[in-house]
C-alpha cells in the first residue's frame, strides 16, 4: 500500500513537471483571486471594471466573441443597463426583405462584435501578429489568471544585447519575450466610476477577473453544487462502510 | 450456494418464461460464489464497469448538442459549456469520467498482473480484459478529437501519421483521414467511431464476465477454493463491498469534476484547431504518456528499419505484450505474496511505467531522451526476460493449505464453524 501511494506521487509529480515544463520562460507570480480556492467566487465590482477596461483598451484589438450581451447578468447589471451597453454597439444583421445587409444597434441577445473582419484583418493591422481572441484566455494558458495579469504588467526594458524591432516589446512572461503586443495598460488608461485609481495593476486585476468569467461563467454555480454534492456522498458513504462492517461483522 | 426460488407471482411468472431474475443471481446475487478473502484491490473491475455506464449516458446526452463538423465543433462544444441547462456538468463528468475510467482500468490491470490473475484457467479472461485495454485506448483517441481543440487537431494528425511509417503508408494515411490532412470528413469519421465503440466494449464485457464465472473470481492468496467454507455469496458481501468503494470513488471523482475539472487537462485545447499553427509542445492525454514516451525514444535506424517505424511497432507492442503475459510467466505460483522476487521486479515495473509516464510529459531531449530509452528497454525487458526467468529459478513461499487458513487465524475446525453461519443466510 505504501508503496503504491509512492508510486501514486510519483505519477502526479511526473504530470506536475509536465505542466511546468511548457513555461520555460519565467513562472507567473501565484496569487490570491477571489475566485481561487473551494469556496471562491467572482468580485462583481471587479468584474464590473474589468469589463470597462476590456471595452476600453482591449476591444481595440481583441474580440471576445463566446459572451452576448445578455451574458453580463452576471456581473450584477440589470436588464436596462445591459440594453444600454447594447445599444452602444452597431451590429451588422440581415439580410432584410431587399435581401441587403444593414446595421442596427445592439440588442441583448447579440454577442460582442468583433474589431477586425477576419484574421488577415487582424494581422495587417498588427503588423502581422493576430490579438487571439479573449472569451477563454484564461483556460488557454498555463497558469491561467495568474499568467494574463503578469503578462499585462511585465513589460520592462529588454536586458542588453536583446534587439527589439520596432514592432516588439520585451515581456517578462510572454513566451520567448518578445510580443507584438505593445504594453496595452498605462496609468489612468480608463476612469472607473466607482471612484477607484486606475493603476496599471489595478487594471490588470480588474481585467483578469472579468475574463476569469468569461472563461469558465458556472464556475460559481459549479462550485456551490461541488460543495453539496460532497457533503452528500461523504455521509453516505460513512453509511454504507458502516453496513458493510454490518453485514461482514459475521464473517471474521 | 442456495438455488433461486422467488416468491413474488409476478416474478415467478416472468422468471418461468425468461429466467432473467436467476441469471442476474446468478451473475451479481447469492447465487454467485466468491472467494472469501478478497480485498479491496477487487473493487475495481465493477468500478471499471461503472465508469463506463457513466461515459455512455452522459456521452449520449453530449451529442445531443454536439456538432460533428470542422467549423462547428469547437464552439458547439463552448455552447454546450454556457448555454445549455448543466451542459458543463455533463462535459466535465465525461472529460474526467475518462481519466478516472483508465486510473481504474489500469489498477484494475496492476492487481492482475501482482496477484497473478491471468495465469491457468484465466488466460482468457485475461486476453478479453487487454482487448478491453485497447478498445479503450481506440474510444478515449477518438473522443479527444471531437472537441476541435489545437491538440485534438494535432494528436490526430501526429498518431494518425505514424501509419506513414508503414509501406504504402502515404495511401493508408489518406484513406484514414478521408482527405489530403485531417479535415471535416477524419472528424466526422472519428465521431463515428467514438460512438460506436463504447456499445463494442460493453458487448466485450458481457464476455469478459461469462469468461469470468467460468471458474470465478481468483483472490490475493492465488490458490482455489477447496469447499463451499471458502467461498461466500457475492449478495449481500460484495455488493455492499463494491458499493462502499463505490461511495469513496463518487467522493474524489466529485472532488475533481466540481473543483479541478481542467486539472488533468492541456490548456492549449482551449484553443480552436489551427492547421497553420503548430503548438509547441504536442503531448497526448495523460493515460497515453507512457506509450508515447516509449514511441518516441526510438531514435535510431535499424538496418532497413526506420526509428519511426521501430518506435511505432514498440508502443504497439507495450500493449500488446500483456496478451502473451500468462505464457512468458510459467511461475506455477499467482499470488506476489509467496513469490519473493516477483514481488520486487513487480513493483519496479510500476515505478517503470511512472517514469515512462513522466518522460511522456516532456520533450525527448536529453536527459528525458536517455531516462525514457532505459525506462522503454526496461519495460519489455521485465516482460520478455525476468518473467521466464523468475518462472525458472524463483525460490517461492511455501502456500497456505486452504484460502479459510491465513483468514481464519484459527484454521481447521473453527473456519468451518464461522463459515458456516453466513452460509444459512445465504
Ligand atoms: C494594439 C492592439 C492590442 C491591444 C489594445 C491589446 N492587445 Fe493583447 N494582443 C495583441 C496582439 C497583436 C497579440 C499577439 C501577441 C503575439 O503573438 O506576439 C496579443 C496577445 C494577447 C494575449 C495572449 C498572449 C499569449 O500568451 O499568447 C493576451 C492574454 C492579451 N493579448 C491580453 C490583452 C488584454 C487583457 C488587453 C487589454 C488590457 C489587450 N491584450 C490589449 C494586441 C493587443
Ligand atoms: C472496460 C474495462 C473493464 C471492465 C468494465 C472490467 C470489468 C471486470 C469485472 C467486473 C471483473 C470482476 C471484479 C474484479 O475482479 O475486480 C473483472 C475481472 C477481471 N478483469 Fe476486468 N474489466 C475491464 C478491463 C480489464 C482489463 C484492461 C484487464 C487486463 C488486461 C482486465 C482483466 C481482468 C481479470 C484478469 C479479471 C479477473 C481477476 C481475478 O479474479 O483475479 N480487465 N473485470
Amino acid at each position: 500500500m505504501k508503496k503504491l501511494i509512492i508510486a501514486a506521487a510519483v505519477v502526479f509529480a511526473g504530470l506536475q513537471a509536465g505542466t511546468a515544463r511548457a513555461a520555460e520562460d519565467t513562472d507567473p507570480p501565484a496569487r490570491d483571486w477571489s475566485f481561487s480556492g473551494v469556496f471562491g467566487q467572482y468580485d462583481r465590482a471587479a468584474m464590473q471594471r474589468g469589463l470597462q477596461v476590456y471595452r476600453e483598451v482591449c476591444a481595440g484589438c481583441h474580440s471576445l466573441r463566446l459572451i452576448a450581451f445578455r451574458n453580463l447578468e452576471a456581473l450584477g447589471y440589470g436588464e436596462d443597463e445591459i440594453e444600454a451597453i447594447a445599444a452602444e454597439y452597431t451590429v451588422v444583421d440581415g439580410p432584410d426583405d431587399e435581401g441587403e445587409m444593414f446595421e442596427r444597434p445592439g440588442l441583448p441577445a447579440d454577442r460582442f462584435p468583433s474589431p477586425f473582419a477576419n484574421p488577415k484583418a487582424a494581422a495587417a493591422a498588427n503588423n502581422g501578429a493576430v490579438p487571439p481572441d479573449l472569451s477563454l484566455m484564461i483556460k488557454a494558458r498555463d497558469g491561467g489568471a495568474d499568467y494574463v495579469h503578469a503578462l499585462l504588467t511585465g513589460y520592462v526594458d529588454p536586458p542588453d544585447g536583446v534587439e527589439l524591432l520596432d514592432v516588439q516589446s520585451y515581456n517578462l512572461y510572454f513566451p520567448g519575450h518578445l510580443t507584438a503586443m505593445a504594453p496595452p495598460l498605462s496609468e489612468d488608461a480608463v476612469a472607473y466610476g466607482d471612484g477607484t485609481p486606475a493603476t496599471v495593476e489595478r487594471m490588470a486585476s480588474d481585467v483578469v477577473s472579468f475574463l476569469a468569467w468569461t472563461a469558465e461563467p458556472a464556475m460559481e454555480e459549479r462550485k456551490r453544487m461541488g460543495i453539496k454534492v460532497i457533503l452528500f456522498l461523504l455521509v453516505f458513504t460513512g453509511v454504507l462502510y458502516a453496513v458493510k462492517r454490518k453485514v461482514w461483522a459475521g464473517l471474521h | 450456494m442456495s438455488e433461486f426460488k422467488p416468491t413474488n407471482p409476478v416474478i415467478r411468472w416472468i422468471e418461468h418464461r425468461l429466467p432473467i431474475f436467476s441469471f442476474i443471481d446468478h451473475a451479481v446475487g447469492s447465487g454467485y460464489p466468491t472467494p472469501r478473502n478478497l480485498n479491496y484491490w477487487w473493487n475495481y473491475g465493477s468500478l471499471a464497469g461503472i465508469a463506463l455506464v457513466i461515459l455512455i449516458i452522459t456521452g449520449i446526452v453530449l451529442a445531443m448538442q454536439y456538432t460533428p463538423h470542422a467549423d462547428y465543433a469547437f464552439d458547439s462544444v463552448e455552447r454546450i459549456m454556457r448555454d445549455v441547462n448543466y451542459g458543463w456538468l455533463l462535459r466535465y463528468i465525461h472529460m474526467n469520467g475518462a481519466s478516472f475510467f483508465f486510473i481504474v482500468v489500469y489498477i484494475h490491470l496492476f492487481r492482475g498482473l501482482y496477484y497473478g490473475s491471468y495465469k491457468e484457467p484465466r488466460e482468457l479472461l485475461w486476453m478479453i480484459g487487454v482487448t478491453l485495454l485497447l478498445l479503450m485506448m481506440a474510444t478515449a483517441f477518438t473522443g479527444y478529437v471531437l472537441p476541435w481543440g489545437q491538440l485534438s487537431y494535432w494528436a490526430a494528425r501526429v498518431i494518425t501519421n505514424m501509419f506513414t511509417a508503414f509501406p504504402f503508408g502515404e495511401t493508408i494515411v489518406t484513406w484514414l483521414w478521408g482527405g489530403y490532412t485531417v479535415g471535416n470528413p477524419t472528424l466526422n469519421r472519428f465521431y463515428a467511431f467514438h460512438y460506436l465503440l463504447p456499445f463494442v466494449i460493453v458487448g466485450v464485457v458481457f464476455m469478459h464476465i461469462w469468461a469470468l464465472h467460468r471458474f470465478g473470481s481468483s483472490n490475493p492468496v492465488g490458490i482455489e477454493a477447496d469447499g463451499p467454507q471458502d467461498k461466500i455469496p457475492f449478495h449481500p458481501y460484495y455488493t455492499v463491498k463494491d458499493l462502499f468503494g463505490l461511495g469513496v470513488y463518487l467522493t474524489l471523482f466529485a472532488a475533481l469534476v466540481f473543483f479541478a475539472p481542467n486539472m488533468l487537462g492541456e490548456t492549449i485545447n482551449y484553443v480552436e484547431a489551427d492547421p497553420l499553427v503548430t503548438p509547441a509542445h504536442i503531448v497526448p492525454e495523460w493515460y497515453f504518456l507512457p506509450y508515447y514516451a516509449i514511441l518516441r525514444s526510438v531514435t535510431f535506424d535499424i538496418w532497413f528499419l526506420s526509428a519511426k517505424l521501430i518506435g511505432v511497432i514498440l508502443m504497439f507492442g507495450s500493449t500488446l505484450i500483456l496478451f502473451l503475459v500468462p505464457w512468458l510467466d510459467r511461475s506455477p505460483v499467482r499470488s506476489a505474496r509467496f513469490r519473493p522476487w516477483y514481488k520486487w521486479f513487480f513493483w519496479i515495473w510500476v515505478f517503470d511505467v511512472a517514469v515512462l509516464t513522466w518522460v511522456g510529459a516532456n520533450l525527448p531531449v536529453p536527459p528525458y531522451l536517455y531516462i525514457g530509452q532505459v525506462a522503454s528497454v526496461w519495460y519489455f525487458f521485465h516482460f520478455l526476460v525476468i518473467l521466464p526467468l523468475l518462472s525458472i529459478f524463483e525460490p517461492t513461499k511455501p502456500l497456505p493449505s486452504s484460502i479459510g487458513e491465513p483468514v481464519l487465524k484459527g484454521g481447521g475446525a473453527s473456519a468451518a464453524g464461522a463459515a458456516s453461519k453466513p452460509m444459512e443466510k445465504a
